[in-house]
């Protein structure tokens, strides 16, 4: 069982690009479950068909410590298991203690057994790593692969770096290794490059170049995935070169995490080269 | 006088040796911070103390003595009191552990007036609280406890993960109140990482009660001579003690903040005429906004100590100015002291020469050397755990003292003075005519180390690296700390006493206190048991052998 964290800044397309990614999967024959990591319980909408899971916390609360993996778990696209940790509203609580628990009680309730058959744990984490919580996922081994989903703005190069500086920290504890970049392009000029040089600066590689095309935007507003939306089309492709660059995967590094100056000369040096 | 200088001189010798011991041990910048928080005392002509510094984080790694900003707020300020109902925002350790049973003790006016101390009210955070939120299960909490209680008031102490999480106890305290306007209910930000040590909560403690508490009831127990006492928290029964003496005395207790004290004595303690500060530490913040708002003046006062005890007695009279009242104290002192100067002959023959040390508080190792030097026994280094440089070097040095970032943490309140209830107490000639003749001191606390000899060793917030050098090179024959200490002191041969709860003896204010307190020093520094901390067989074998292979 291969399990994989996916991170990145906030809005860059986690979510989207996670469950393409397992659509694609999961139609090469893989046996996918995804775990989503945000209060929002938004990272399986498009496998499910909907909004319509009750979260592991929300679960937890209600029917307390005995509750059914079924209570929490749900089938989507080709079979794919879908969990959703849930948490608090915004500006109350814990968000990162939630994530813990949950990923601690589908531990307890055998939701990684093998009688699944399960090829593929995603995570799909809420934005940066702001706190030890958000970090679960990579700690005691949860995840040992992460992928970064990153475009060429600044802010999205940033926040990798700094998710970097996080798997450096788990590296050695929880042997989790940076397995790439995926870039998630906004069009910013030179993106393909300047992301390939990000990739080779943190010592990695840019695993694939995801081109943005709105047949995405389209697919979301059906709550569906491209892959099942709109299986021919180009874009659907494009994700199941991501999908088969990730399954043949073998270059898993400890990244190096780059001072600011560094990434601003990157940043510089391709910006100027118009 | 030259033998005097002379042993100061030699002391300050030993106590330049045993600094410089201690120092050596740390690296450079630990060593560089320590060096200012160890100071061997100096007194010249002027009263003035050299400089020390307190009140600054522990070095982390090292084996403090201190505790958190809830400790200080819940365990020792609130926490004497019995009946303002005392609900612990966190998970359970942080209720259970400040409940003091042992340390508290409390006496309902009757049969049955209401006492909460035999409970630990807390809401017990799990999990669930911590990811979403614990403001709900409190606001259940505080309905729970009002109905099965009806309480006066509530008060509610914030934990760390409270403030984590951002739970507004505030707004829960306001929502409640509105809901049931019978109740007085205010919350405390006392979570424990605020602040350096349990310091800081003493004075968020102290800002709470005054503005939530203090003025709400006019009406007060009618009596002559009406005063509170700020500081005193019925250690091991010190408050049944002071209360009996003063009672002898013919004057009103009014209040006491907080041992064996009452909701209503605490909301009326704005009547009084006058505050006595015992505990300077943790209750300074009070008798200033008291001052500030209400006009009732405040000096410092100690009774610990026979010797103390009657001066504190001497001066509360002398304020209230009545012959009749100062005839009373004296007569009630010469009855006392006679009692206590039989056993203080008789302990005093063996105690005579032998030598102590005092790590704690913020007022107690003050305040007990004045118990040693009544039995002949010398203090020869002490230090407080969480005191300010105005304890140790006088008020005076407030103006000087460093603001830094932990102490902004803390709510600074700004008071002023009561458009309706100010009241002096005294006009100014009063009181400067009172300064002068009987040297009041108003306003002032002059500190511990103004009080030592030249010579001392003088460390704040020691640890137990310090404590173990302390004890290798001075063998003092007494210990005084708390039970963080007692253990590794005296598995070192010299006995412990504690002074946060008495050791369950007690109580050590007042006169019977003192007599308690010498026959308590009389049968520890006079005991054969701490001789027979090393085993026979490890100073002289039982048995001899050799190896088989040497032969």
């Amino acid at each position: 069982m291969r399990k994989i964290a996916i991170y990145g800044k906030g809005g860059i397309g986690k979510s989207t690009t996670t469950q393409n990614t397992v659509a694609a999967l999961t139609e090469m024959g893989k046996k996918v479950m995804i775990v989503g990591c945000d209060p929002k319980a938004d990272s399986t909408r498009l496998i499910l068909g909907g909004l319509s899971q009750n979260t592991v916390l929300d679960t937890l609360r209600e029917s307390g410590e005995d509750l059914d993996l079924d209570d929490v778990i749900k089938l989507g696209f080709k079979g794919t298991r879908c969990v959703e940790s849930g948490g608090p509203e915004p500006g109350v609580g814990c968000a990162g203690r939630g994530i813990i628990t949950s990923i601690n009680l589908l531990e307890q309730l055998g939701a990684y057994s093998e009688k699944f058959g399960i090829d593929y744990v995603f995570y799909d984490v809420l934005g940066d790593v702001v706190c030890g919580g958000f970090a679960m996922p990579m700690r005691e081994g949860k995840a040992k692969e992460i992928y970064i989903v990153v475009s060429g703005e600044m802010m999205a190069m940033y926040a990798a770096n700094n998710i970097c500086k996080g798997i450096v920290k788990f590296a050695e504890a929880g042997g989790v290794r940076l397995g790439g970049l995926i870039c998630n392009s906004r069009k910013v000029d030179n993106e393909r490059a300047l992301i390939g040089a990000l990739a080779d600066k943190l010592g990695t590689q840019m695993i694939h170049f995801v081109p943005r095309d709105n047949v995405v935007q389209r697919a979301e507003i059906n709550r569906k995935t491209v892959i099942d939306f709109e299986a021919t089309a180009g874009q659907a492709n494009e994700y199941r070169q991501l999908a088969r660059a990730i399954d043949q995967n073998q270059m898993f590094v400890i990244p190096k995490p780059i001072p600011m100056d560094e990434l601003e000369a990157l940043l510089i040096k391709f910006g100027m080269d118009q | 006088m030259s033998t005097n200088s002379n042993i100061a001189q030699d002391d300050t010798a030993v106590a330049q040796e045993v600094r410089e011991l201690i120092l050596k041990k740390y690296p450079a910048k630990v060593a560089r911070k320590r060096a200012k928080q160890i100071i061997v005392n100096q007194i010249e002509d002027n009263d003035q103390a050299p400089e020390i510094m307190a009140n600054t984080r522990t070095i982390p790694g090292i084996l403090t003595m201190r505790g958190c900003a809830y400790a200080g707020c819940k365990g020792v300020v609130l926490g004497p009191t019995r009946d303002i109902l005392q609900i612990t925002h966190g998970p359970i350790g942080c209720g259970f552990y400040s409940w003091l049973t042992r340390r508290n003790q409390t006496r309902p006016k009757t049969a049955d007036g209401t006492n909460f101390m035999p409970y630990a009210m807390s809401t017990d955070m799990q999990e669930e609280e911590i990811i979403f939120g614990g403001e709900k299960k409190l606001k259940k909490a505080i309905e729970e406890a009002i109905s099965l209680f009806h309480p006066k008031a509530i008060g509610i102490f914030s934990t760390c993960p409270v403030g984590l999480i951002g739970d507004d106890v505030h707004a829960v305290a306001r929502e409640m109140e509105e809901k049931y306007p019978e109740v007085n209910i205010f919350g405390f930000s006392c979570e424990g990482y605020k602040g350096v040590s349990q310091s800081a909560g003493h004075h968020i403690a102290n800002n709470k009660v005054f503005s939530k508490v203090v003025g709400q009831i006019e009406q007060h127990v009618e009596g002559e001579y009406r005063f509170n006492i700020l500081g005193e928290y019925n250690i091991g029964g010190d408050a049944f003690e002071i209360e009996r003496i003063i009672e002898r005395c013919g004057m009103t207790l009014h209040s006491t903040f907080s041992g064996n004290s009452e909701y209503e004595e605490f909301a009326s303690a704005h009547t009084v005429d006058l505050n006595v500060v015992m505990c300077h530490r943790s209750i300074n913040y009070m008798a200033d906004m008291m001052e500030k708002r209400y006009g009732i003046p405040w000096f410092k006062i100690s009774f610990i100590g026979a010797e103390a005890t009657a001066k504190s007695l001497r001066k509360i009279a002398a304020y209230f100015g009545a012959p009749e009242l100062m005839e009373k104290v004296e007569k009630v002192i010469a009855e006392e002291i006679y009692h206590v100067e039989a056993v203080r002959q008789e302990v005093k023959a063996r105690c005579e020469g032998k030598t102590a040390m005092l790590f704690v508080g913020g007022s107690r190792a003050h305040h007990y050397q004045d118990l040693f030097t009544e039995i002949g026994m010398k203090t020869v280094s002490a230090g407080y755990e969480f005191a300010h440089r105005d304890d140790y070097e006088g008020r005076k040095v407030i103006p000087n003292i460093v603001v830094d970032a932990d102490t902004r943490n803390i709510e600074e309140l700004t008071v002023e003075a009561d458009p309706t209830r100010y009241r002096p107490r005294k006009t100014a000639g009063e009181l400067q005519q009172l300064e002068q003749r009987e040297h009041m001191g108003f306003n002032e606390y002059l500190g511990m180390m103004a009080e030592m000899k030249s010579g001392d060793l003088i460390i704040d917030d020691l640890n137990h690296h310090e404590a173990e050098v302390l004890m290798e090179k001075y063998k003092p024959d007494i210990f005084c700390a708390g039970i963080k200490e007692k253990y590794v002191i005296q598995k070192g041969g010299v006995p412990l006493k504690q002074l946060h709860s008495y050791d369950y003896s007690g109580p050590y204010a007042g006169f019977r206190g003192a007599i308690n307190f010498y026959r308590e020093i009389d049968r520890m520094v006079n005991s054969n048991v701490f001789r027979f901390i090393k085993a026979p067989w490890q100073k002289n074998p039982e048995l001899s052998g050799s190896y088989a292979w040497n032969r």
